[in-house]
């Protein structure tokens, strides 16, 4: 499976796969895709990543591990809920933020920083547990 | 009554808890003083309750309310009258004795911040039992009271008998606190109130009387250790001496006859409690009395007095008479006194001398004269010599059976016994360690730190002091204390004077007498006690630990059935399951009906034709009928992993064409990773690469993987054929736009409509994930062992 091909294409797969899983992620709102999506996108570029180059070499490249980013997306996730507290209004009340630049307008609301939140928790856990699986078989300490 | 006296009330029993987290720190940063610290706590606590003492005398009771959980009725309503102040003065006042003890106890112990911690969480929770009106929050008080104890009696965790004792009385406690909560839920359903300070006559009238009262007199015979849930109290005196100090002699165990008091307004009364309370009471007095001679430990010993003087304030709340309710109030603080002073004056002899056998010890009274002071002004109020606490207490006893009439004198006759008893006991822990010809011990015994001396000295004159305030006590103990269980003012008539013509001193003279024959006679009556336990064979003990036995056993039989470690069967059991849960509520909701012929099936073969599909179509059918049979008939299970990946992209094919994007685009990424996966899975399980199983097995999988085909189709139909209901998917399309910003109506339900549900998934979802780290880091780094171990090769090649 390790072929020479695979190891030297797989880095610009994952590259594109990463990006192309951000902009599902983002996109989510208004056309098919979310958080949710993305993030099984994003787990499969780890896995192929981890595939080619090994897990401990996929590691090195997350630079974080897995399970604290999945950690990270339940604590912002339930902070963008937390956030409409603070406007009188019940926990999850979306707020949306349009920011003018000219041109064209960004559309930025807690929905998308719950989405990401989303994101984050599906990614870490899913390249958690195939990164793990994954060192076993190669049999690395 | 403002807010500023409702959070002032509520802060007695919270700020204890409060200090409970502090504690460890506060410790580290006092190293040797953090005893006298952290007794501040419970020392202003004990100030602010003497405050109260005016305006509960003034109005009867002080009342106070803060909302908690309003959704459940759940006030942390407080409610502080003659009775509740009582305990409540006494539980702060000993508490601070107690803490100050423990900090020289414990010196340079490892843990002793944790142990002053759970110390005053106790508090909080015993003095929240006391002061609470709401009874959910009395019984959440009185369940904190079992945890914490708990844990003081498991403190030395690393000693098997601590960990039996902490584990045996918080079983025992809990059967009572279960049965507390039945009883609670009870009188709400008869009352509907939770306030005990509103309950009125509705509960003795009703036809739950008995069961309320079964209900009642469990949580407090239980908590408060009488025959024969007894067993529990000697036990936990694998506690450290603080612990038994205040828990399990002035505190904790009063929590039931506190129960019994501040109930018998609307519980007591009646033909049935007095019997059943008096019979409980005696027998309790007399077995702990004749426990008590049984021993030679001191802690021991003073362990089952305890138990006697739970039996006879037991006893004297069944009487109910004005005289016995007067004489309960009385003798819990003179027990409570003299019982806590006595426990630390043993622990300061157990401390320096190094034993606390009483055969071992002598003549102490030279080396620990304070100490000795302490211990003999409690073993005084004990007995219950005049300018004592305890007299009064025993003459209040008396008092009450002097009429004579019906099983007057029987009770009295107990009452003589048992006082005669303690009395003995008394004498022999006065005068055996101290007095007499000097022992070797096992350390060299000198006085103790002055902490672990306050304690003895303080309450055993404090007990005296009481005593000679004879109108002071009679006004302000007394009486509101009294009125408060009997729910009529009651007027005091303690008096110092002794006056020869009532049978009152003769009695008590009696019971002095008795008490001298006891102390005399003690060897010879503990010899005969132990031939007549040895003659029986059994006692509670060994019943609690065979039925606890058999408990275990019989919940490992349940798990290792349930647990069997298979793996095919789990998955049977699961689909079978699934199975059950398709078909039986079809069956339930006459779901079939879409499988009967709505018209005549006489020329049945014109009604078959093809269904109307197009090509493309027809090719993901196939695809996906190849996806099975590719599944069904791959040599090895990796090949069958790999082609169920066929099938599900038929089915991602299928919802993209159907208008499905979202749907198709998430099957996609799921199949990929999930035959992803399995396939890691099942090359780090090593299994054989080949399946197997025997026919009988595959005939079984199969009709299973069938049925449960059949179900989720069948389903599906019948779902169907239903009207739908779509007033929500209205409103989201409806919605979605204008007020959640969003086109992707999917998306904005997972993250807008219904993201409180995601949050809750995701949350899942990274719990699962931490589960299965934990499941795959648990296995050993390598299952085969390498045949050569490399550090031999090269040895061999050096």
């Amino acid at each position: 499976m390790n072929t020479i091909i695979f190891r030297t294409v797989a880095p610009l797969i994952v590259a594109i796969m990463l990006v192309f899983s951000v902009y599902i992620c983002l996109r989510g709102h208004n056309e098919p895709g979310g958080g949710f999506i993305g993030g099984l996108i994003a787990a499969s570029a780890v896995a192929i990543l981890g595939m080619a180059l090994g897990p401990a070499e996929a590691r090195r490249a997350l630079r974080l591990d897995p399970l604290a980013i999945a950690g990270f997306g339940v604590f912002i996730a339930g902070l963008s809920g937390l956030l409409s507290l603070f406007t009188g209004s019940p926990f999850m009340t979306s707020i949306w933020l349009y920011l003018d630049l000219g041109q064209t307008t960004v559309p930025l609301s807690t929905p998308m920083v719950f989405d990401i939140g989303v994101y984050l928790v599906v990614f870490g856990t899913i390249a958690a547990i195939s990164l793990a699986l994954e060192s076993d078989v190669e049999d690395e300490p | 009554m403002g807010p500023g006296l409702d959070a002032s009330i509520a802060l007695v029993a919270i700020a204890p808890f409060i200090a409970a987290l502090l504690a460890p720190s506060v410790q580290r940063f006092t190293k040797p003083f953090a005893g006298w610290v952290l007794a501040l706590v419970p020392t202003g606590i004990f100030v602010f309750l003497l405050s109260l003492i005016d305006p509960v005398l003034a109005n009867g009771a002080v009342s106070a309310r803060i909302g908690w959980v309003p959704a459940f009725d759940l006030d942390l309503s407080f409610f502080v009258d003659g009775l509740s102040l009582t305990f409540a003065l006494t539980i702060s006042g000993i508490g601070t004795m107690i803490v100050l003890y423990a900090g020289a106890y414990l010196k340079g112990h490892a843990h002793l911040g944790r142990f002053l911690a759970f110390l005053l969480a106790f508090m909080g929770a015993m003095l929240g039992l006391v002061l609470a009106d709401n009874m959910l929050a009395l019984f959440m008080f009185w369940e904190l009271t079992a945890v914490t104890s708990f844990l003081l009696i498991g403190f030395d965790h690393t000693r098997q008998a601590a960990r039996r004792g902490a584990i045996q009385a918080l079983v025992i406690t809990n059967i009572g606190g279960m049965a507390l909560l039945a009883g609670v839920v009870l009188v709400q359903q008869l009352t509907g109130t939770w306030e005990l300070s509103a309950i009125g006559d509705e509960v003795r009238g009703s036809g739950l009387y008995g069961l309320v009262l079964v209900a009642f007199l469990v949580a407090a015979f239980t908590k408060s250790a009488q025959v024969p849930f007894h067993f529990w109290l000697p036990n936990a005196m694998e506690a450290p001496t603080p612990v038994s100090a205040f828990l399990h002699s002035a505190t904790m165990v009063q929590g039931g006859v506190y129960l019994l008091a501040r109930t018998t307004p609307w519980l007591g009364g009646t033909q049935v409690w007095m019997v059943t309370l008096v019979c409980f009471g005696a027998a309790t007095l007399l077995w702990g009395a004749l426990g008590a001679m049984r021993q030679t430990d001191l802690k021991q010993m003073l362990a089952q007095t305890t138990i006697a003087s739970l039996g006879l304030s037991v006893l004297l709340i069944g009487l109910g008479t004005e005289a016995a309710i007067a004489a309960m109030v009385l003798y819990f603080v003179a027990h409570a006194l003299y019982k806590a002073g006595l426990f630390m004056a043993v622990g300061a002899i157990d401390h320096e001398a190094g034993t606390r056998d009483i055969t071992a010890l002598s003549g102490l009274a030279d080396k620990m004269p304070v100490t000795f002071i302490g211990a003999a002004l409690g073993c005084l109020a004990m007995i219950g010599l005049p300018l004592t606490l305890g007299y009064f207490a025993k003459e209040e006893m008396y008092l009450g059976l002097l009429d004579l009439q019906g099983g007057d004198i029987a009770v009295l006759l107990v009452l003589l016994a048992g006082n005669g008893l303690l009395a003995g006991v008394a004498m022999l822990i006065l005068v055996k360690p101290f007095l007499g010809p000097v022992l070797p011990t096992p350390k060299s015994a000198h006085e103790a730190p002055i902490a672990m001396l306050v304690g003895p000295i303080l309450l055993g004159a404090g007990g005296v002091v009481a005593a000679v305030m004879t109108d002071w006590l009679g006004h302000t103990i007394l009486e509101p204390g009294a009125a408060a269980v009997l729910g009529e003012p009651v007027t005091s008539h303690l008096s110092l004077a002794i006056n020869p013509a009532s049978p009152l001193l003769w009695l008590s003279l009696a019971t002095w007498g008795l008490g001298f024959l006891v102390y005399r006679q003690a060897a010879a009556i503990r010899t005969l006690l132990r031939r007549f336990e040895a003659g029986l064979g059994w006692t509670a003990d060994t019943v609690f630990d065979s039925v606890m036995f058999r408990l275990i056993r019989f919940s490992g039989s349940i798990t290792r059935m349930l647990h069997h470690g298979r793996l095919e069967l789990y998955l049977v059991t699961v689909f079978v399951m699934l199975a059950l849960a398709l078909f039986v509520p079809m069956l339930l909701q006459n779901g079939y009906h879409v499988l009967m012929p709505t018209a005549d099936l006489g020329n049945w073969s014109a009604m078959l034709r093809w269904p109307d599909l197009r090509p493309y179509e027809w090719g993901v059918i196939v695809l996906a009928l190849v996806g099975l049979g590719a599944v069904l008939l791959a040599p090895n299970r990796l090949v069958a992993i790999v082609a169920l990946g066929i099938q599900g992209t038929a089915v991602a094919l299928i919802f993209l064409l159907f208008g499905a994007p979202d749907l198709a685009f998430t099957q996609f990424m799921v199949e990929i990773l999930s035959v992803v996966i399995l396939a890691m899975v099942m090359t780090r399980l090593r299994l054989d690469e080949t399946d197997h199983r025997q026919l009988e097995d595959l005939a079984r999988d199969g009709t299973l993987a069938l049925v449960c085909g059949a179900g989720v189709s069948l389903l599906l139909m019948v779902v169907l054929t239903g009207d739908l209901d779509t007033k929500l998917s209205d409103l989201f399309t409806a919605t979605s736009v204008p007020i959640a910003h969003g086109h992707n109506i999917v998306n904005v339900i997972l993250v807008d409509y219904r993201g409180f549900d995601t949050l809750g998934e995701i949350s899942v979802v990274m719990a699962a994930g931490i589960a299965i780290m934990a499941l795959l880091r648990r296995r050993p780094k390598s299952v085969v062992p390498p045949i050569a171990p490399p550090r031999r090769r090269r040895k061999v090649v050096a």
